[in-house]
Order: structure tokens, then sequence, then C-alpha cells
């Protein structure tokens, strides 16, 4: 066995390597799509919204990439990995202000880079103790540190600001190349530029040698130790290294909204980047930034339609863990092999029926929770609801009994429409497998 | 000595209160491996259930009817959800419990507003049951200490006195063997559960009109019981019963002393001005840390003995 191994990874390593130089023309060229992309959306959407949206979207793919350097690639889930990202800010805002009082020389554009370093301090300080243990222990001493540092923010307003935080003006220094900052859409490309060179590098540490023993260490622990590696050192490692890249995207939120304060820190954003690299899949490693773009869809647009977009979150995220553990990522994943295979199209009116169903009963359920949100909370402005383009009054009994109506319908086609996905699907994989032998 | 007495006391009841709480979170987390996050969130509804039913047909019904109700929460919650994802392993209902965290926050305001609920304590137990020197000691605190001394008390007979109760302790360490026996452990599973979550409304009843009934509560009082579950070892009963004492304790001597490294120092002849570095760090007082330091204590305790205070197993 000793002597097999080795020799079997040679010959898979031999065989693999005439594929080499298309792998590397596909990197470049996916990565080359997500530059273009970056480059040209903004002049697709204009607006101002639309780039703020945009600008948040790119720091949230850095912070949830680097979560999932933890959750995806080493199995450590986290609740306190906004620390690292706000720490990272809170260091880069104070030299950000330095800069501004002339104290110090450093082009903003770097700025992020101070607040990786940042970062990554306060991963060696903390992931020492952190890293210690794996599993749940680990869970429950980042929510611990998590709740520390927060709490400690209103005891030290030097550092933190206490409760009205730091702000600072991302508009200091002589402009480089006429690069002042000012406008939004400059600070946008700044975040593409990091978000951009932040994944590669990520992606990148995949492929290394470390990369390789974290998912060692995250698959099975015993045997990665066995074979002479320091479990704990991976961990911390990874850690450090992951605290950087919280730290790139809290430097970069500080050029985004000149301000850090305590909820940098705290244990809603690091709730939040659990859901959003959940949701769009820890286990690939593109997971994580459809996560980020719908986590900002929900917490930014969404949140400016309804105060319910925290249940609507919750409640897409408890789904997606009870019915597609995998995310988003894993359905697409699935579809892959079909779309090889060209049958697809096959799939195709069975979906088209889940998601008509899927729609109805999304319409129930926004119907109930605006109507309960109605009666409960916001009634002093009248009991009228306006949902696309239809009033209901949540004081009458027609509106609910639509919403219970819609359930019903909703409930029996979501079944029927399961039954058929399940059918289609059975029907394609059998007939894949036949094919292949 | 007076503030000794009184502080000695409102300690101990606030720990006693943490260990309702922390004994159903052990129970639960030694018997099925599931870190269950929506404890507190059991907590908070308790106090919401209480605080409804209170204002319908008073306190008392209150007292048995919320935990009663948390019963059926909690076996739903398990039976519907838990078992569902069991399946994916531990991560996968770690995360639904913090996901249904979320969704229990979001539903209580959905159904009781954002803000702060007048749930009051009972005319028959406000007022000083006695007095230490001249300060007060709250008949209400003596009835919380009353409730969570007899309920523990309960637990404990039921757990090493009766037949259901060794059925449980059996299932903690050895499932497929009592499974073998012909006991469903399923059904212990979720009996354990919703006890548990019986145990967390418990507290929220009695806890959510001595402190504050509001949608934080549950996340203000759910990392100070995880600090308890990890100072006190995974899965320890005993260890969560020191453990909760001693941040109960800890917190209520700390708030009240308004000593800073500083005026240690001074009694040592060392003097401290704003500009000696890091002067922010000695010029804090005790009660500016109290908040920080359960947490203090945790890391501190993770350094020095990883497995806590009585545990067995190193996570």
């Amino acid at each position: 066995m000793k002597t097999a191994m080795p020799h079997n990874y040679e010959s898979a390593a031999a065989a693999s390597r005439p594929r080499f130089p298309r792998r590397r023309l596909a990197h470049f060229t996916v990565w080359s799509l997500a530059a273009l992309a970056m480059l040209l959306l903004p002049l697709c959407f204009p607006g101002g919204f639309a780039i703020a949206l945009l600008s948040q979207m790119g720091i949230m793919i850095v912070f949830a990439l680097s979560y999932n350097m933890l959750l995806g690639q080493s199995g450590m889930l986290s609740f306190g990995h906004a620390v690292y990202s706000g720490l990272g800010a809170f260091v880069a805002v104070h030299v950000l202000n330095r800069i501004g009082a002339g104290e110090l020389w450093l082009p903003v554009s770097l700025l992020p880079l101070v607040g990786g370093l940042g970062g990554a301090f306060f991963g060696v300080l903390f992931g020492y103790v952190t890293t210690r243990k794996s599993g749940t222990t680990f869970a429950m001493i980042t929510l611990g540190i998590g709740e520390m540092v927060y709490s400690s923010s209103l005891m030290f307003p030097g550092f933190f600001g206490g409760e009205g935080g730091i702000s600072t003006d991302r508009v200091v220094g002589s402009a480089v190349l006429g690069i002042t900052y000012g406008p939004a859409r400059q600070v946008y490309y700044l975040i593409a530029v990091w978000c951009l060179l932040s994944m590669i590098a990520m992606y990148a540490w995949t492929q290394t040698p470390l990369g390789r023993i974290a998912n060692a260490v995250r698959d099975n622990p015993e045997r990665a130790e066995f074979v002479g590696y320091d479990t704990q050192r991976v961990r911390y490692l990874v850690m450090i290294l992951s605290a950087f890249f919280a730290g790139i995207s809290g430097g970069l939120s500080v050029v985004n909204f000149e301000i850090v304060s305590a909820e940098n820190v705290g244990a809603v954003l690091s709730g939040g980047v659990l859901l959003a690299t959940f949701i769009g899949g820890s286990g690939f490693f593109f997971g994580p930034v459809i996560g980020a773009v719908l986590y900002i869809l929900f917490a930014v647009a969404l949140s400016s339609l309804t105060h319910a977009w925290l249940l609507y979150l919750g409640l897409f995220f408890v789904l997606m863990v009870m019915f597609v553990p995998g995310g988003i990522a894993s359905l697409m994943m699935k579809q892959a092999p079909l779309l090889a295979e060209r049958k697809f199209g096959r799939m195709l009116p069975s979906y088209w029926a889940a998601l008509g169903a899927g729609l109805v009963l999304l319409a129930a359920l926004i119907l109930t929770v605006e109507l309960t949100y109605t009666l409960q909370i916001n009634s002093d402005n009248g009991t009228l609801v306006k949902l696309a383009g239809l009033d209901f009054d949540a004081a009458s009994l027609k509106s609910w009994v639509v919403a219970a109506a819609l359930w019903l319908v909703g409930a029996w086609g979501w079944r029927a429409a399961l039954v058929r996905v399940h059918r289609a699907w059975d029907e394609v994989q059998a007939e894949m497998a036949g094919g292949g032998a | 000595m007076e503030f000794f007495v009184i502080s000695l006391l409102n300690g101990i009841s606030y720990g006693l209160l943490l260990f309702l709480l922390s004994s159903g979170l052990t129970l639960i987390f030694s018997m099925m491996g599931v870190l269950n996050f929506a404890h507190a969130s059991f907590y908070m509804l308790g106090a919401y259930f209480a605080y409804a039913i209170a204002g319908k047909i008073g306190f008392w019904p209150a007292l048995v009817l919320a935990p009663l109700l948390l019963v059926a929460v909690g076996a739903l919650v398990e039976r519907f959800g838990l078992r569902t994802v069991h399946k994916y392993g531990h991560v996968a209902e770690l995360l639904f419990t913090f996901g249904l965290a979320y969704l229990i926050e979001e539903a209580v305001k959905l159904a009781w507003g954002l803000s702060t609920v007048p749930y009051s304590i009972p005319p028959e137990l406000d007022g000083p049951l006695f007095h230490v020197f001249s300060s007060p000691f709250p008949k209400y605190r003596a009835f919380m200490m009353l409730v969570s001394v007899s309920m523990l008390a309960a637990i404990y007979l039921v757990l090493t006195r009766t037949r259901i109760g060794l059925v449980i302790q059996a299932a903690l360490t050895h499932p497929q063997m009592v499974e073998a026996l012909g006991h469903n452990v399923q059904r212990v599973f979720m009996l354990v559960f919703a006890g548990g979550a019986a145990l967390a409304g418990l507290a929220g009843v009695i806890g959510g009109n001595a402190f504050v009934t509001s949608p934080s509560m549950a996340a203000s009082v759910g990392t100070i019981v995880f600090v308890v579950v990890v100072l006190g070892g995974m899965g320890s009963l005993g260890g969560a019963f020191v453990a909760s004492l001693l941040i109960g304790l800890l917190q209520t001597f700390a708030v009240a002393i308004d000593a800073s490294l500083a005026d240690l120092f001074r009694a040592l002849g060392l003097h401290v001005t704003s500009a000696t570095p890091l002067s922010s760090v000695w010029d804090l007082t005790l009660s500016q840390m109290a908040p920080v330091l359960p947490y203090l204590l945790m890391v501190a305790m993770l350094i020095v003995r990883p497995r806590g205070l009585m545990g067995t197993r190193e996570g």
C-alpha cells in the first residue's frame, strides 16, 4: 500500500499533464470574462444605486470567498469572521485619517492592503486561540471571540470611535492619473480590481500544497496527522490567510462607505457572511460569489422594499440547509453533465413547472408576511398593502382568503411539479448511464 | 458586607437562571451532538408566550402553559427540521438551528413588534422579601431561585430515578445498544429536545419579566449560555452548573466594582497617567469590562484547559 500510493499519484499526474495547457487556457478565459463583466457592468447599469449595489457586491464577494477558505476548503465553521474584516477596516480607517492629516504617505489605492495586513495581524492573534480546536468547539470559540471584540468596541473609544464609529474622507493625497476617488464609479473600479486580484489569489491558493492539505484536514484530520501534518498548524495558517483577505474586504468597505463602526465587527455581519457562503454553495470555489451577489440583493435592494427581508433571507437559508445543502452552486453543477450530453432540454418542461409553482408559493408567502407586518407593526400608516400593482387591505378578509388560496394552489402545484422533476431526472440519468455502458 | 450579600444573592439567582438554559443545551448536545443555536430563541419565545398568556389569563397559568407550548415547538422542530437535516451531518444541524434562530427572531418581531413589550412581574410577587441592612432583596428574585432549584431537583430525580431517565442516560453514550434493546431512540431524542426547549421556555417565563422582553433578548443571552457550556465542558451537566454560577456571580460583582488596573498600580506605588503607554487599557474599570469578562474567561480557559472545567471529551 505504502509503495503503491505514490506510484499511483505519479501516473495520474502524468496522465493529466497533456491537459494542462488546455486548463490554463480555460482559466485564462474564465478570469478574462470575469474582468470583462466587471468592466462592463457599470456601463450597462449607470445609475447611482446600481453602482453602489455593484460596489457592495464586490466587497462581499471578497469577504465571502475569504470565509469559504475556512468553511469550504478547511471545514472550519466560524461565527465570528466579521472580526477580521472589521478590525482590518478599523486599522485602514486610522491609516487613511493619518494620510489625510499628512502624517503618512500612501496612495489610497493601496489602502485595502493595509486593511488586509491589519486583518492578518488579528488573525495571528486570535487564530492562535481559535484554531487550537476544530469542529463544534471551534465554532463556539469564534462566536465568543466575535462577541468579545464587539463588546470591547465600546470600551476603547479611541480605537473604535464609540457609538458613532470613525468617519473619514477618501479624497486625500495627490491624484494619481486623475484618479481622486471622489466619484462613486472610480471607487467601483478600485473595488473591482481588488476583487478580481483577490479572487485570483484565493483560487491560486486552493491549488497550492497548503490549500490541498487544508482539504485533507477538512476531510480526515486523523489521516492528515498520520501522514505527518500538524493539523492545528494548517488551520492556523489558513486562518491567517483568510483573515488577510477578510481585511482586504474591510479596507475596501472603508473606501466605499467612508465610515467604520462597531457594526463592522458585529454578529450580524458574521452571520451574514455565513448565510451568503452557504446559500451560494461552500463546496465549489465560485459558490460564495453567487451567494455574495444574492446576499447583497437581499440586504440592500430587498431591505429598501420591505422590513421583513431578514425573515425572507432566514427562510431561504433554512430551506437551503434542509433540502439543498450543497447550495446553489451544487444545483448548477448537477446540470453540467446534462448540458454536456445535450439532455438538458428534456428537463426543462418539469423545471418550468416547478418554477411556476415556486413562484405561486413565493407570492403566497410574501402576501402573508406583508399583510401580517402591516397589521402588527405598520398599522399607523393604514392597512393597505401594495404588491405587484394590486392593493390588498390587511383589515379585510378578502386579502387573507387570496393568500390562503395561493398557498393551497402553490403547495399542490409544487408537489405535482416535484414528481415530474424526479421522473424526468430519473429517466435522463438512466439514459445517460445506459449510453455510457 | 451589605453589598457583598446582595450581590451574592443576585448573582446566584442569575446563575441559576443561566443553568436552566444551559442544562437543556448541554443535554441536547451530549445526546444528539447538536449545538442548538436556537436555544436562546426558545428562551425568548417562552417570555413572549408568557407575556401573551399572562395578559389574558394571568401569570400563574402562563408559568405552566408557556413551557408546554415550548414542548410542542421543540418536538415539531426536532421532528420536521432536525431529523431532515440529520443525514447531512452535524454542521448542517448546527446551521439549521442557526437559521432557525433568525426565523424565530423575525417571527417574534412580526407577531409582537420591534420594541420591548411590557411583560411585568405579577403584583403578588412584587416588592421586597427581606432587607439586608438597608438594601431590599426582591421577592421575585427569591421566586426565580425557588423555581430554578425545584426544576433542577426535578430533572435530577427524573434522570436518575425514573425508567425514562435511565433510558436517556443510556442513550447518551450507547444509542445503538439502547435501540437494539427495543427502545425508540428517535423518540427519546425528540423528548430530550422538547424537554430542553421547555426548560429554556421556563427560564424565559421567569427571566423575561425580571430582565427585559424584547426581540434582542435571545442574542444577548445566547452567547453567554454558549460561554457557560464551553467553560463547564461540553456535555457536562455538573460543569454547566458550576460555570453558570461562576458567570452569574462574575457578572453581578463586576458591574458594581469601580476599580481599574491603574488603581491597583497606584496602590503598588506606580502612577498611571494619560501619557503612559496603553493608558486606555489600564484605566478601564471592572464595571466597564463586565460585558467582556465571560469571554475573556472562556479564552483563558481554552488556553489553560481546553476541555473545560469538567469536560471529558476533547472537542
